[in-house]
């Protein structure tokens, strides 16, 4: 348990030493939803149907981006070996890193979320609504990811590989968390839609570890 | 098939040497004597405390991170294994580290990330050492201090089982995978 939580402190201090990692995730989220009335117009009306599609869209694919190198530092310079011949639990390993890396990540990606919200003409006072789901939606997204990151962890350009395991892995979040976004626009019950949201990163939280151990034991293999 | 017919028993106080050309599966044999690659065929068995006192494996890679600075680095690993974060200082101290303490992972020579390595063999003694070129990299005095290290192991009832090249420890059992592989 110890060993856990000491890789779960040392993840995160190395997170945030050396320029901060989420600088790149959080500014191509900020720049896909910035692009966006350059693509589809400002119309007002026009860019608030698509602001939800967009603001999922960038997150997940934001999310993805710290995934490459989720595990493959570890893994190259020997790290893995270490903590797996220690005898420590990889499904720890697995659920400290991620956890640590999406509280570095997923955190500022959720709380610039309602700036970009606002952005897209979305209405400011539904700005808190956004941020939880995009909280939320972010969890599902790096624990699902943790899969891929895992499986392509011995891999040269793993990246691709990762997008093709995960993203269809992220569809059930993607499909919640916009209804979340459009029930909230529209007045309607946001709630629901947000338990679903809720309930999908619980499931990625409860099993993902156990899928990324398994790849990751076999990357040492 | 690298190697076959391999029968070996290692007691407590012992130590042994592999020995065998490149590619003879020195390294492949510790990282299954680890638990890290599954063997072919046949098994590893542990008696004892040993089972859940548990083992320091070694590879050839050095786990240094390149941002984190040694002293850091050093007190993660007591920190991991439930020490007290003295015994990190006491273990830079011994590896000849205690100047390099604020120096980050990438600034220190591959002798000195070697040194660090060892450093979590005496943070949290476990009676057995698997290490895989352990002199590798390391100067004159780093190929004294481990051969210090693995003789006080030994006096303390540890067993040490290494990959060499060149100049073993004295007193060691030998065990050349070469002479395996002919009968394959």
């Amino acid at each position: 348990m110890s060993g856990s939580f000491a890789v779960f402190v040392r993840e995160l201090k190395l997170a945030w030493s050396g320029g901060g990692g989420a600088a790149l995730p959080v500014g191509f989220f900020a720049a896909a939803a910035s692009m966006t009335p350059f693509a589809v117009g400002s119309d007002t009306v026009a860019l608030q149907t698509a602001g939800p599609g967009v603001i999922w869209i960038a997150l997940a694919l934001s999310s993805l981006l710290p995934m490459e190198r989720l595990f493959q530092a570890d893994l190259e310079d020997g790290t893995l070996d270490a903590y797996a011949s220690s005898g420590i639990a990889m499904e720890g390993v697995a659920l400290a890193k991620t956890l640590a890396h999406w509280i570095a990540t997923g955190i500022p990606l959720a709380l610039v979320s309602p700036i970009l919200w606002i952005m897209l003409q979305g209405a400011p006072e539904q700005g808190g609504i956004v941020a939880v789901a995009a909280l939320v939606g972010s969890l599902a997204f790096f624990f699902f990811g943790s899969i891929g990151a895992a499986l392509a962890a011995g891999m040269r350009r793993g990246g691709l590989l990762i997008a093709l395991v995960t993203l269809p892995l992220y569809v059930p979040t993607m499909i919640f968390g916009a209804a979340t976004l459009d029930a909230a626009a529209s007045g309607a019950d946001w709630v629901g839609p947000l338990m679903l949201t809720g309930s999908a990163a619980l499931f990625g939280i409860a099993t993902s570890p156990f899928g990324a151990a398994m790849a990751l034991r076999t990357a040492l293999d | 098939m690298l190697f076959e017919g391999l029968k070996l028993e290692v007691s407590a106080g012992e130590s042994v040497e592999l020995r065998g050309p490149n590619g003879s599966g020195k390294s492949t044999l510790l990282r299954i004597l680890a638990g890290l690659t599954r063997p072919h065929a046949g098994s590893v068995k542990l008696s004892g405390t040993e089972t859940e006192a548990g083992l320091h494996y070694l590879g050839h890679l050095d786990a240094v991170k390149p941002a984190e600075t040694a002293g850091e680095q050093a007190r993660f690993w007591a920190r991991y294994f439930g020490r007290d974060v003295a015994v990190a200082k006491a273990a830079m101290k011994r590896v000849g580290l205690a100047s390099r303490e604020a120096v980050p992972g990438r600034g220190l020579s591959a002798g000195q990330k070697r040194r660090l390595a060892l450093t979590r063999l005496l943070i949290e003694p476990r009676p057995i050492w698997l290490l895989d070129e352990p002199t590798a990299a390391l100067d004159t005095e780093g190929r004294a201090l481990v051969a210090q290290l693995v003789e006080e192991h030994r006096a303390s009832g540890g067993m040490v089982i290494a990959a060499v090249h060149g100049e073993g420890f004295p007193g060691s059992r030998v065990v050349d995978l070469a002479t395996l592989k002919a009968r394959a």
